[in-house]
């Protein structure tokens, strides 16, 4: 167990040409924490990794790692173990002199980097597949060889930039799943980049999510999902409906309901509540102004998608044992659950 | 049928290249004037000084301009294609731009700057690797453009930065390797030419072995073919220990 160390990015800029990717974004890392960084293409999160990493510079702002100012180390010199979206094991060697290199690269003896090489093999399952090259392993296996890779050499700081990317779904949350209990056991600090967000809300301590170039949010996931604090976060975390609100004293009227609004809500009148589906109730009535348009059925949930009286469509996720019950053409009353809701201006 | 069709182009092809082959050792193995076999045209290659001299000119000719191209070009097509893309273009024209000048005008060209060459290396043959670097560019920049394409140069020379490697180990040690059957076609093709070179050599005054071959021609046949079939053979050797070498890393 290797005790991690704090991470601070303050006020980064990256300017290329007339683009800027990065806008004053400031972060800091507590040691140890597994830190997500969420957002669309474009958004800046794979910059901000890149310059903690040294791969690219900042056109202002610092860099510290355990409270070293390191903006002007070059990549080889700042002891960070990376995995990358692409595979990027070496082909002309196998998965254990893979996760050697590091270790030689830093002049470590031949018997200590093969026994730190194939215990960081054990610990990502991997032991049996030590001697084959980058070409004989699956997907899967090569990014968590590359994980190995990564933390044979004890980083002070783990990135990851959309290492899962490439794979499919199903080894995609296996491996998931992996690299949180990996992170947790050795316990380094981790910043995770990923437009994914169930990826990011499923392993993160804290979430961040960026939008051009700057930090929308960062808070425990639980938290950036109930409490959006920018209509931006809202949108882009978790689906969302579009309903129309009035506001008065803290409480919106929506779809024939009132609920409490959250924070950065507009004060009073008329606006737009963003609404989750799981928030939604589906009532079957025969009496209903509602109707039900089609049911998709998605395993343990299914999606209804109902037509309001005014046309808009409205959708609501329920249980599939729930949501049985609806035939497209019923006429249902549609309700909100009591929760919080953000309402941004229409 | 099919194999039937196979072998028979085999030895259709096989016949028309070696026959040539056949031929060159056929008459260099001959005793014009008493009839019969003899090996003396063979022995000349190390008994007779200046083609011996010329024979090791043109090896060690062959060697320093493989290792300058090396060191010249891998370095800098990588650099380019890291650091500086948008120069790309402007490398691939320099390197190609050789093949469009003829020999005789980068003769006449580089008359005052090997003034200056030989009057600080001296008037060794060995000079002429400078202007063979140049020769070989177009060939050598094609074979390593092709196997830098092939692999994802930036992640895997960013990997090996993020494990603490400079930009030493991570050419040597990295990307060298996977690049190594474009490094050994580049290196193969340069002494193919480099071998093959007359015109800048016989211009410039310099003993190389292509020279030594055509001035042994005027007088000794047969020693002159030996010479051409020896160079032949061991251009022969060089390429099948280029594929051999290039097949077994495929392999594995």
């Amino acid at each position: 167990m290797t005790t991690g160390v704090a991470v601070e990015l303050t006020d980064l800029t990256r300017v290329y040409g007339s683009v800027r990717a990065l806008d004053g974004l400031t972060l800091h890392i507590e040691p140890g924490e597994f830190v997500a960084l969420l957002g669309p293409s474009g958004c800046g999160k794979t910059t901000a990794l890149r310059i903690l990493a040294g791969l690219d510079e900042a056109t202002s702002g610092t860099v510290s790692v355990g409270g070293r100012d390191v903006t002007s180390v070059p990549a080889n010199k700042r002891d960070m173990g990376m995995v990358f979206q692409a595979y990027s094991l070496f082909p002309h060697l196998t998965a254990l002199q893979n996760v050697e290199f590091g270790l030689k690269v830093r002049g470590r003896e031949r018997a200590k980097r093969t026994a730190r090489a194939s215990e960081m093999l054990e610990l990502v399952g991997l032991s049996a597949h030590m001697d084959k090259y980058a070409s004989e392993l699956s997907g899967g296996q090569q990014q968590r060889v590359a994980l190995a890779r990564a933390l044979a050499i004890q980083p002070s700081v783990l990135l990851l930039d959309e290492p899962l990317s490439a794979l499919d779904a199903k080894v995609r949350v296996q491996l998931r799943d992996e690299i949180r209990r990996v992170q947790l056991e050795v316990g380094t600090t981790t910043l995770f980049v990923t437009h994914d967000q169930e990826e990011a809300l499923a392993v993160a301590d804290r979430v961040g999510v960026m939008s051009q170039g700057r930090l929308e949010q960062i808070a425990p996931p639980a938290q950036v999902y109930a409490d959006p604090a920018t209509p931006f976060v809202a949108e882009f975390v978790g689906l969302n409906n579009k309903v129309p609100a009035d506001v008065a004293s803290g409480r919106a009227r929506l779809l024939g309901t009132e609920v409490a609004t959250l924070e950065g809500s507009i004060a009073s009148g008329a606006g737009t509540a963003l609404l989750r589906p799981e928030s939604v109730t589906v009532t079957a009535d025969a009496a209903g102004t509602s109707t039900v348009k089609s049911v998709a059925f998605l395993g343990p949930i299914s999606r209804v998608y109902v037509a309001l009286a005014d046309g808009a469509v409205i959708d609501a996720q329920l249980s599939s044992a729930q949501a049985r019950v609806f035939e497209p053409g019923a006429a249902v009353t549609v309700g909100v659950e009591q929760t919080r809701v953000l309402v941004v201006p229409s | 049928m099919r194999t039937l069709s196979r072998g028979a182009l085999w030895l259709v092809f096989g016949l028309f290249f070696l026959f040539p082959l056949y031929a060159m050792a056929d008459f260099s193995t001959r005793n014009l004037i008493h009839g019969g076999r003899t090996g003396a045209a063979w022995a000349n290659l190390f008994t007779d000084e200046a083609l011996y001299q010329a024979i090791i000119t043109s090896l060690l000719l062959a060697v320093l301009t493989v290792v300058a191209m090396l060191v010249v070009l891998v370095p800098t097509m990588i650099w380019v294609r890291l650091r500086t893309p948008w120069a790309r273009g402007l490398v691939e024209f320099l390197c190609l731009l050789p093949l469009t000048i003829p020999a005789l005008v980068i003769v006449v060209g580089l008359k005052n700057v090997y003034l200056w060459v030989t009057y600080l290396l001296g008037e060794s043959a060995l000079t002429l690797a400078f202007v063979y670097v140049v020769v070989v560019l177009p060939f050598a920049y094609r074979a390593l453009d092709a196997a830098l394409s092939a692999i994802d140069l930036q992640t895997l020379a960013e990997a090996a930065r993020s494990l603490g490697a400079g930009w030493t180990t991570t050419i040597l040690r990295v990307l060298v390797p996977n690049i190594a059957s474009g490094v050994l076609s580049a290196a193969f093709i340069s002494v193919a030419v480099v071998l093959g070179e007359y015109t800048i050599a016989s211009l410039s005054g310099f003993e190389t072995l292509q020279v030594q071959i055509v001035a042994i021609g005027k007088s000794d046949g047969p020693t002159s073919v030996a010479a051409s079939l020896a160079v032949l053979l061991f251009g022969f050797v060089l390429l099948l220990g280029l594929s051999l070498l290039t097949r077994r890393r495929r392999r594995t």
